[in-house]
């Protein structure tokens, strides 16, 4: 068994892993990686998200259980110092000698910081890798607590520190980038896009500062500004370094490796170094001269690594791709092949237009007939179909302008169809995925949906930029082999739930039956008749009462069921206010029925161990003493938790527990999609983690910050910002929207924070629902939530009113004894279930 | 020993020695199912008026060996009557026992007839 060791464990590193663990002959080798971060590899293309959610996790490539399932050791925060070429061995930090066969280094590379004089003050960070990040948001929230007005400032306007710009004006501070080129992101942009892109971010609040070398950093200990020139500093609180990457060579130069003269490792194009034993990949690697700073080149060079390792001949292509297309802030921008034309071998075509904030051009050879490089900003919804003309020298129409005005007079679009690619086709080069292959996938392998594409090819899970297209051509495939593309409900009803919600509403159905006949086939099953069931009960808040037999069984028994067929009783407890006297009662009706008791995390009090025979009793006393469901076993609004803000905390901005009673008594018994949480917090301190919940409030300065689509479980979500110091009118008013809106359109059991992710256009178009009312709903929807809330009544307090629903809450129809089989064991004071038989 | 599962075994109609009175028609909801107690066994009886007729089946949940299928929902599986348990969603024909959903055991089916407004559960 030979020895394979990685040094580096980056995106690159970790793709070297994967692909070597995709051959059979991958058992023949023993892999050990090393690292130097803590952590394992995490996708560094995102990495400006980690400013919004903290989610490491999230951006992880693979848990350390996959390098364990696949027998690869990886060490992490541990460097590698020396590497004996003569014995083949390398030493890490920590005096530890491993032997090689084979060394790949994946060094990566380092963020690069210009030797301006004062660099070194604090307050000056790089951006680079999870940890700076981490500084960098403690160091904001620093400056923040000491002054209201703090400033940064971002040197370089490349698209990383357009990003990095982007992360801390949303945390607050003014912020500058400052770039030393007459335009932004340089190598990639002409002055006419950058101009666009520049008014683009303005717009943003972010101030653009082009033409500016910075001669020194002011400050004593701390950064204080930037000077640019003997009568021009620019005042700042800190500065965020983004002014390109250096390849970590410093391995290779120290053991005698070939090194380029500006740094990188040389390496020929079967990224062998000049010791054949040792290979380079990524942004450590010096190919063709070039350091490849971008995702795609470094997983080619991952898997022409592996192939000649395994002894398989494989080369870098000769021309390596480097069209970019990524979200700026929402802007799109975007470059491909040739984009600034400086050897003027090819004409341009440009169409700009400033009241959009438009800018496309494309470069078109001097024949006419092939594209050969362009530019779009504002609008890069043709970049896919025109990257791909590109890549494969495709055809282009007659009048080439129509490639970026489309087809004026009438005729039909002379491009368009993802289809018409040629196999070959490299639709995802992260993954180096073809067309060929995500065809094949859907019409050989039976792959039916994207999900199931994407899992088989991997397609889209680099950068996502080409999940468009791969959208486009399973869709395309499947229509294409006569298949209907449709997310149903089940086999009962063809029909999306949206569908489903609006032809109930429109042909006024109210029961299961009724829908049955109205638009479904068959008998029905578990899955549409609690989906028909919620919907009717969003319609018109009908209780489960009303038709018991289509309600999900904890809807049926109004109770959760548990492991042993017994029922938690969950009185609502707005806010979690309530009183002693209240305390007391609860006390004795737990006593009373022998009910193991807990206090819920949603901060009320829960009753288990409840047989259904004695579920309406306890709840004729609950009832008696003023207590209500409190819907806890319902796709429903569960609770509105609080902190107990200004009524008694001294942070306290406002009266969160006031306002949360008041939103939880207003949502009360509201029937969704899935269980909807709310939370109000008094002060940003966020006590009540609202930000976890589906709707969140904080007080601030001036009113409430109103976010959504949070939620704790398995894939905690924080809410995302829909509104600023607005007032508890308002709150209601766009909660009402919201809710609505949400419950209207999302699949049965999706929630709010999935729901988010499938809109299309994200919070930005919530906002635009919700706040500006772009669809013109607005009105419709408060109306129907007025309604909801008018038509709420208890359903406990239904069933304990009538001797005929309380039948249904006996366990046998002809015995009034009780099920015998229901065994409890003592458990520290109380008691629980006997383990499952 | 014997299991709870143990005593319960299908019967099939041509095998019924005693047809066991249950309980009148109106004590089952319609398109529900109650459960029946039959000397020590719990027997859930399905009223499924959308195929028109009545069905019979242990009340143990295979997977749980609780006493809840009764408490289930109804529904069919590509026309055949299904009941699915309210614990897991595993889900079981109601004309053999079969598992639908997974490869479960299958579980005991009972004949059920109807007379004079009575429902009656064919038993051994």
């Amino acid at each position: 068994m030979k020895t394979i060791l990685v040094i580096g464990n980056g995106m690159v590193g970790y793709k070297f892993c994967e692909k070597l663990m995709a051959k059979s002959e991958s058992d023949n080798y023993k892999v050990i990686v090393f690292g130097e971060e803590p952590r394992p590899a995490y996708d560094r293309v995102h990495l400006s998200e980690y400013f919004a959610d903290q989610n490491a996790e999230r951006l992880s490539m693979a848990p350390r259980s996959w390098y364990e399932e696949n027998n690869i050791e990886l060490i992490t925060n541990e460097r590698v110092t020396d590497v004996h070429r003569a014995s083949k061995t390398i030493t890490t930090i920590n005096d530890k000698e491993y032997i090689y066969d084979y060394l790949v280094l994946a060094t990566g590379s380092s963020a690069f910081v210009p030797p301006i004089p004062g660099v070194e003050k604090e307050g000056v960070f790089v951006y680079r890798t999870i940890e700076d990040l981490d500084a960098t948001m403690a160091y904001v929230a620093k400056i923040k607590s000491q002054k209201p007005d703090g400033k940064a400032a971002i040197l370089g306007g490349g698209l990383l520190g357009l990003e990095a710009g982007k992360a801390i004006i949303d945390m607050g501070l003014e912020t500058s980038v400052v770039e030393f080129a007459p335009r932004l992101m340089p190598r990639q942009l002409d002055n006419e896009a950058s101009q666009v892109l520049q008014n683009k971010l303005e717009a943003l609040g972010i101030d653009i500062l082009l033409n500016k070398g910075t001669q020194n950093i002011e400050g004593d200990k701390a950064i204080t500004g930037m000077k640019f020139s003997e009568n021009e500093t620019l005042p700042v609180d800190m500065l965020l370094v983004s002014a390109g990457i250096r390849p970590r060579d410093e391995l290779a130069k120290t053991c005698g490796l070939e090194v380029g003269t500006r740094g990188g490792i040389l390496v020929t194009n079967n990224m062998k170094t000049s010791d054949d034993s040792i290979y380079a990949i990524g942004e450590c690697a010096l190919l063709n001269q070039m350091i490849y700073g971008l995702v795609a080149p470094g997983y080619d060079m991952a898997g022409v690594a592996v192939d000649n390792i395994l002894g398989d001949e494989a080369l870098m292509p000769s021309a390596i791709d480097m069209s970019t297309k990524l979200k700026l802030s929402g802007i799109d921008v975007a470059s491909f092949g040739d984009a600034l034309n400086e050897a003027k071998e090819s004409e341009s075509i440009v169409y700009e237009n400033k009241f959009q904030g438009i800018y496309k051009k494309i470069n078109v050879s001097k024949d006419g007939k092939k594209l050969l490089g362009g530019i779009l900003v504002g609008d890069a919804s043709d970049y896919n179909m025109l990257h791909q003309i590109f890549l494969n020298g495709m055809a282009i129409p007659e009048n080439p302008e129509d490639l970026i005005l489309g087809a004026r007079g009438g005729e039909e679009a002379s491009f368009g169809s993802a289809l018409d690619l040629p196999d070959s086709a490299v639709v995802c080069s992260c993954e180096a995925v073809t067309k060929g292959q995500i065809c094949c996938s859907v019409t050989e392998d039976g792959n039916e949906d994207l999900a199931s594409v994407v899992a088989a090819t991997k397609a889209t899970t680099g950068c996502g930029g080409c999940k468009p297209m791969v959208t486009d051509l399973v869709t395309e495939t499947l229509k294409s082999m006569g298949k209907v593309v449709k997310d149903v409900i089940c086999d009962h009803f063809q029909y999306s739930r949206q569908e489903l919600y609006s032809i109930l509403k429109v042909k006024k159905v109210t029961s299961f039956d009724e829908a049955l006949d109205a638009c479904g086939e068959g008998k029905g099953c578990e899955l549409c008749q609690p989906a028909v069931s919620s919907i009717l009960a969003s319609l018109y808040n009908h209780t489960p009462n009303k038709e018991d037999v289509s309600q999900d069984s904890n809807d049926k028994f109004l109770a959760n069921i548990q492991r042993n067929g017994t029922y938690s009783v969950v009185p609502r407890i707005a806010g979690g206010e309530v009183t002693p006297e209240q305390l007391i009662v609860l006390g004795q009706i737990g006593k009373k029925y022998n009910l193991y008791t807990k206090i819920t995390g949603g901060a009320r009090i829960d009753f288990f161990g409840a047989e259904l025979n004695d579920l309406p009793a306890i709840w004729t006393e609950l009832i008696a003493e003023g207590f209500e469901s409190g819907h806890a076993y319902g796709k429903s609004l569960r609770t509105v938790k609080s902190c107990v803000g200004s009524t008694w905390c001294r942070y306290g901005m406002d009266e969160s527990i006031t306002f949360a009673i008041e939103l939880e008594n207003r949502y009360k018994g509201l029937r969704s999609p899935h269980k909807i949480k709310g939370g109000v917090s008094g002060c940003i301190r966020e006590c009540a983690e609202a930000r976890g919940k589906d709707f969140g409030i904080i007080a601030v300065e001036g009113g409430w910050n109103l976010y959504v689509c949070g939620n704790g479980g398995a894939t905690p979500r924080h809410a995302e910002l829909l509104a600023e110091q607005i007032d508890n009118e308002t709150v209601v008013k766009y909660l009402d929207r919201f809710l609505i809106y949400y419950i209207e359109t999302a699949a049965p059991l999706m929630r709010t924070a999935a729901w988010l992710d499938k809109l299309e256009g994200g919070i930005e178009q919530l906002k635009k629902v919700v706040v500006e009312d772009s669809l013109g709903i607005n009105a419709e929807l408060e109306a129907q939530m007025d309604l909801l809330v008018d038509a709420y009544e208890c359903e406990w307090k239904q069933v304990v009113e009538s001797d005929t629903m309380k039948d249904r809450f006996s366990h046998f129809v002809n015995s009034d004894d009780r099920d015998d089989n229901i065994a409890f064991v003592p458990m520290r004071d109380q008691k629980m279930p006997e383990l499952w038989k | 020993m014997d299991t709870l599962q143990s005593k319960y075994k299908t019967v099939k109609v041509d095998e019924v020695k005693e047809w066991f009175k249950a309980a009148p028609i109106s004590a089952f909801s319609v398109n529900g199912g109650a459960c029946v107690k039959y000397k020590d066994l719990q027997i859930a009886v399905f009223n499924f008026e959308r195929f028109n007729n009545w069905y019979a089946c242990q009340n143990l949940s295979p997977a749980k060996n609780e006493m809840v299928l009764s408490r289930g929902m109804l529904g069919d599986h590509k026309g055949v009557p299904k009941i699915a348990c309210p614990l897991l969603k595993n889900t079981f024909s109601l004309e053999t026992g079969e598992n639908l959903n997974g490869d479960l055991e299958p579980i005991a089916i009972y004949p059920v007839k109807i007379k004079d407004g009575f429902v009656y559960i064919g038993t051994h």
